[in-house]
């Protein structure tokens, strides 16, 4: 593994996690880089999503450094902190605010005061609705602006979070699985989206589906038993002979 | 939780008090609308207990924690007034101790305890009966909320919280009056409680103090503060990752719903002119998320109504057949829980719906 370079946002240094005994990441270093999309695949059990536990705050690592930007320790941060500093996390199964409407569960993912004496007088600006409709002309969503977020279809409950996730401003986004339970058409248009969201900002996209991941046509990491087995082009690893025999068993 | 619902409770409620006003003080006794001052005082404890109704429809409802220890903050707003209702007394005692309380007078106490400092004068106590219980919940809410307990377990140390007080209060030694409480009050703010008029001040001041907790309430949950709340409510882990800290907006509406509370208890005790504490019984707290889940949990104007019907049944049932209230209770709940899990207003909600959708067909998606 080189060092990283100057312009680094994210770099994991050795971290290790364990859950009664089961190694979940072993001794896991890799770099993202500004303005980076990035795909982390691996077969279940490789760790992907306990990286996301612990770059988001949720877990904290038994070893190891997470730094974000130029010298900020991620591992002393709990989730609002992280949240905070400008790092999205999208979830594998969607989760927004199904009683609320698509409008209100932009407004609530805008970037701003999040303190209870903040929201308690806070009125809705003209600011604050242009970006919204910016969100919802991106995520193609703007006809249901109106609707309840728990009466979306599965796709749109997916853009949803892709939208909240845009309104909060994050410099780098993490992806659980954006395509699962999607139709080839929405696979596609998510693919598009994720693009236009890495021209500003960096992307980790953890995925299985390999056709989305070709399609995506970025470096790919390749995690195995808690650490990175293989990393280079989709073409590069998916040669690689170790990848092989994980993915396929000797 | 609409505004159309909003406003109906809120004119029922003065409307009704204000009536019931008239029809005690402006009829003669033997007149066949007049109301006897029982009912005044009967009509105030509902609307005492759809004050902690709302309360625990404002954080079970929109935050989602099952407090089954809410009497608690109740019964210490009851006694802060009882406090001072005790110290109004004076030498009209049994004992003619113009300081001393009776019950610390038969116990051979000498002086004051320090924690009754005070308790003579009105605007403290006013201050007390929400400061003690708003203390309490910020006490408790900061401890629980921080180490992320919620769910059966939150639920679980709020009874042992209102439990721990009922045996606290049971003892002669703590300086409340113990197993008898405080009673026998002779007047409030000057005025003697055993009037007419001031009975019916007492309706009218907590029905206008209800109204208030209701549009408080209402605000609070309508607000964005509101919309992160029930947010937290449904979806915690999502809040944490958008940047919010669920455990502040969980305590700011504990510590409010405390108050609330307290006001309730402040205003329940001189209406029925005793606490003891029973007030604290577990009993008491599940009870009232009965109330609230009668009425439609979530829908604030559900908890008041709720409050005031299962209450009234009470009266009904513990005069005509006592030994089936409890009984009576218990199918309530399960009826609600199992075939109504709005409640009443869900119900309301579901029946000004369905004759729309059946005129008029949902269009095709």
């Amino acid at each position: 593994m080189s060092r990283p370079q100057e312009d680094t946002l994210l770099y994991l240094d050795g971290v290790s996690v364990s859950f009664d005994g089961f190694r979940a990441l072993n001794a896991l270093s890799f770099f993202i880089e500004h303005g980076e999309m990035r795909a982390v695949i691996g077969p279940n059990g490789a760790g992907k999503t306990t990286m996301m536990d612990v770059i988001t705050g949720k877990t904290r690592p038994d070893q190891g450094r997470v730094v974000f930007g130029r010298d900020t320790d991620l591992t002393r941060l709990d989730e609002p902190a992280i949240a905070e500093l400008g790092i999205g996390r999208k979830f594998q199964k969607p989760t927004v605010f199904e009683p609320h409407t698509v409008w209100d569960n932009l407004l609530l993912a805008l970037a701003g005061d999040r303190r209870p004496r903040f929201t308690l007088w806070a009125r809705e600006t003209a600011e604050e609705a242009e970006r919204i409709e910016a969100i919802l002309a991106t995520t193609r969503l703007g006809e249901l602006r109106r609707r309840r977020a728990g009466d979306l279809s599965h796709g749109q409950k997916q853009w949803l979070e892709i939208g909240m996730l845009l309104a909060q401003e994050p410099q780098l986004l993490l992806v659980d699985e954006p395509v699962a339970g999607m139709t080839d058409a929405e696979t596609e248009q998510t693919a598009e989206l994720l693009r236009e969201i890495n021209r500003t900002r960096s992307v980790v996209v953890v995925e299985h589906d390999m056709d989305f991941v070709r399609a995506l046509g970025v470096k790919v990491t390749v995690l195995h038993e808690g650490s990175v087995l293989s990393e280079g082009s989709i073409d590069y690893v998916s040669e690689d002979p170790r990848v092989v025999e994980v993915y396929l068993g000797r | 939780m609409s505004r159309a619902s909003t406003l109906i409770c809120l004119v029922a409620v003065l409307g009704g008090a204000l009536l019931l006003a008239a029809l005690n003080l402006g009829t003669a006794p033997e007149s066949a609308a007049h109301v006897p001052t029982y009912v005044v005082s009967l009509v105030g404890k509902y609307l005492c207990f759809a004050i902690l109704a709302l309360a625990v429809d404002l954080v079970w409802g929109f935050a989602g924690i099952l407090s089954l220890g809410h009497a608690a903050f109740f019964a210490l707003g009851g006694y802060a007034m009882g406090m001072y209702l005790m110290r109004q007394i004076g030498t009209r005692g049994v004992y003619g101790n113009a300081v001393l309380p009776d019950f610390m007078v038969f116990l051979n106490w000498k002086a004051l305890p320090w924690y009754w400092m005070g308790f003579d004068n009105a605007l403290f106590m006013l201050l007390m009966a929400v400061a003690v219980p708003g203390l309490l919940a910020l006490v408790f809410g900061w401890l629980a909320f921080r180490s992320r307990v919620s769910g059966v377990y939150l639920s679980i140390i709020t009874q042992a919280l209102t439990y721990a007080l009922l045996l606290a209060f049971f003892r002669n030694d703590m300086g409340f009056g113990g197993n008898n409480g405080l009673t026998d009050f002779k007047d409030m703010f000057g005025l003697p409680l055993s009037t007419e008029s001031t009975r019916v001040g007492l309706l009218l001041a907590t029905a206008a103090l209800l109204c208030a907790c209701l549009l408080i309430t209402r605000y609070l949950v309508t607000s964005r503060f509101g919309r992160v709340l029930i947010a937290v409510r449904d979806t915690e882990s999502r809040t944490r990752f958008l940047g919010y800290r669920p455990e502040h907006y969980k305590l700011f509406v504990f510590v409010v719903s405390a108050i609330m509370a307290g006001i309730g208890g402040a205003l329940y005790v001189p209406q029925v002119g005793i606490i003891n504490p029973s007030e604290f019984a577990p009993a008491n707290s599940i009870e009232a998320v009965i109330w609230v889940a009668v009425g439609g949990r979530g829908t604030l104007v559900g908890a008041i109504l709720g409050a005031v019907l299962v209450n009234a049944g009470k009266t009904y049932f513990t005069g005509a057949l006592p030994e089936l209230w409890l009984f009576a209770l218990g199918a309530l709940f399960i009826l609600v829980t199992l075939l109504l899990p709005g409640g009443i207003m869900g119900l309301l909600s579901r029946a000004r719906k369905a004759p729309k959708a059946a005129a008029v067909r949902e269009p095709a998606e």
